[in-house]
């Protein structure tokens, strides 16, 4: 904006030592003259070149059968050979359905619950009440995941648990919550709701707030009901922050979330918990397969990468709006 | 009748939101008043709303617990030390990147943005924290999550937003350098950002277990997530598997009050700060979303 203005600066008693390369000099002079910004911008870039690009680098032992004396770089080239054992285990379909069934699930009801909680806290008038709602809802997404399961997991104990309890006062049976694989998939989803539900809205209330209050005085006038300007004027004022992250939702369904799954997970539900990102752990950490992990972990950045960028293209043609 | 229509809308969606705030609150008083019930009125489930045979037993049990302590301690020193390394690199991102007459701040920011949407994996991150010999300090916990691509673009939209471009003009004509400006200027109009950010990184550090599970062995330097992970669900978990088992019901009793009085003991410092920080967090994530 003023760089004209500030390049005069030192820019003029500079410019006759640089009179070839108009361009060049330009970009000298402009580096010369903030090379404080660049030694301020230096960590953060080491910082992202040593734990974000050196891993992408290090991920070529998915190619490679990993032996720690010789390093990543001398381990010796195997091709597509542990992508193809995990392709062919027992585990590949499992995974895959755990982690997109998870995830399909999880935003199927998660994602328009927050909209729908905007909307209605959006109606109700400036005042303690509404500050009372806001307040409630938001103070459980504070709560860690290790505190949240801990919390569904003594809710839903069958022999101490309040829900079992009640279950059982009117004359039901307990019920093995954790250790049920149909379960899973519903706790896990629901208990997510409950602790993010607010806090996922703050975003739609957000956005509510810039819609031009004379749509809604005009569409007053003419005598459109409350629903119906909730339908017409403020669903569509909030529509770009859906879309985007609608966007990021889809384009993140294979990345389901390791920490509140690894935590719920157990011997007995397996069958239904074990996503690819547990699996890595486990054989990767626990296993110490780093070839074969790195490859299923790679698996799955591919394959979320290229869905984010499907997902990002298809709203752009869609609707105009996209993340880049 | 138009009247009329209107205030039934407003009695539905008034008592839908009561019933939701009922719905999150109840599981939140309820750990509460189990924390200072009698742990055999929690058991038998006599206990359901408000406390009932108050003691403090299951506190007395958490502060006599050495490995609740030690992280207690861990917790507040990695989050104090997270935070302030996360708010200095954040500050060294964003000041640069929003700076429009920066040669290269495009590419910058496209390797730094690109950054969330793909990486190497867990794995390969595993093996560059080891090779740097992090594993099992407190490094580990710190030095790999020493700053968020979100945060920063958050705090770079502050500063485009907010901080008008004249102001740095004005600071260049009068001669002051670029890092002159940063500490005279854009940190002392920064502080509403800054304590956004703040909290953002400390609730982070405070909540995280995962860094902790990878790379820590050694159980001196666990989080208090991690002792709690072993508390509150590996020991229930145990249980539930061999549900048959029920022989100590003292051992269990004991444990029931430990689980309820360390969830309040965990989250005491978040949710005493908690009213005051809400308009902070609200106010970061606003900002993010003027950008989104």
């Amino acid at each position: 904006m003023g760089q004209s203005q500030t390049a005069g600066i030192e820019g003029v008693a500079l410019k006759p030592i640089q009179p070839t390369g108009k361009k060049k000099g330009k970009l000298y002079l402009a580096v010369k003259r903030h090379w404080r910004l660049y030694v301020l911008i230096a960590p953060v870039l080491v910082y992202f070149a040593v734990f974000h690009y050196l891993p992408m680098y290090g991920v070529q032992i998915a190619f490679k059968d990993f032996i720690g004396t010789r390093g990543i770089w001398g381990s010796p080239w195997v091709g597509m050979k542990h992508f193809e054992r995990f392709f062919d285990s027992f585990f590949f379909w499992r995974l895959l359905k755990n982690t997109i069934g998870i995830s399909l699930y999880e935003l199927a009801v998660g994602f328009p619950i927050p909209i729908l909680l905007a909307l209605m806290v959006n109606e109700l008038r400036q005042g303690a009440f509404k500050r009372i709602v806001q307040t409630v809802t938001y103070a459980p997404h504070f709560l860690s995941t290790v505190v949240l399961v801990g919390m569904v997991v003594i809710f839903l104990s069958p022999s101490t648990g309040i829900v079992n309890k009640a279950i059982e006062a009117f004359g039901g049976e307990a019920v093995y919550f954790m250790t049920e694989p149909a379960w899973f998939k519903s706790i896990y989803v629901f208990s997510g709701v409950w602790q993010q539900m607010g806090w996922s809205s703050i975003i739609y209330l957000a956005a509510l707030t810039s819609i031009d209050p004379h749509l809604h005085e005009a569409a007053r006038v003419d005598g459109a009901s409350r629903l119906r300007r909730i339908w017409h004027i403020n669903l569509p004022g909030i529509r770009p922050t859906i879309v985007i992250l609608l966007i990021l939702n889809v384009g993140s369904v294979m990345g389901v979330g390791f920490e509140k799954i690894f935590l719920m997970q157990n011997s007995l539900n397996m069958e239904s918990s074990d996503v690819i990102s547990t699996y890595v752990y486990r054989s990767g950490i626990l296993g110490a397969q780093y070839s074969f992990s790195a490859a299923v972990g790679l698996f799955n950045s591919v394959v979320n990468f290229i869905l984010l960028i499907s997902v990002n293209r298809i709203a752009r043609r869609l609707d105009q709006t996209s993340l880049w | 009748m138009r009247l009329r229509n209107v205030s039934m809308f407003d009695l539905i969606n008034g008592s839908m939101l009561t019933l939701i705030c009922l719905i999150v609150l109840y599981p939140l008083l309820f750990v509460i008043s189990a924390s200072i019930s009698n742990p055999a009125e929690v058991l038998s489930g006599n206990m359901w709303l408000w406390p009932v045979d108050i003691t403090w037993y299951g506190y007395e049990r958490v502060f006599h617990n050495s490995d609740i302590l030690t992280g207690y301690v861990n917790t507040i020193l990695y989050t104090a030390i997270g935070t302030t390394v996360n708010l200095i690199m954040t500050v060294l991102a964003a000041y640069p990147l929003a700076r429009a007459d920066l040669p290269g701040r495009n590419l910058m920011m496209a390797l730094i943005v690109f950054t969330m949407f793909f990486g190497g994996g867990l794995i390969p991150t595993y093996m560059v924290v080891r090779d740097l010999g992090m594993t099992n300090t407190m490094w580990a916990l710190i030095i790999p999550n020493a700053v968020s691509v979100y945060n920063i673009l958050i705090m770079r939209t502050y500063y485009q937003s907010s901080i008008p471009g004249e102001i740095l003009e004005a600071a260049a004509i009068d001669g002051s350098s670029d890092f002159r400006t940063l500490f005279r200027i854009i940190l002392p109009l920064s502080v509403p950002i800054i304590a956004v950010m703040v909290l953002f990184y400390a609730v982070g550090h405070w909540n995280s277990y995962f860094s902790a599970l990878i790379y820590l062995t050694d159980r001196e330097l666990y989080p208090l997530q991690l002792f709690m992970r072993e508390i509150l669900i590996q020991g229930q978990m145990e249980e539930m598997v061999n549900a048959a088992d029920s022989s100590h019901a003292q051992t269990i009793m004991d444990e029931e009050a430990v689980k309820y009085a360390i969830i309040v003991v965990a989250n005491l410092p978040i949710f005493l700060l908690y009213p005051f920080l809400q308009k902070y967090f609200v106010k970061g994530i606003m900002i993010g979303a003027i950008k989104g």
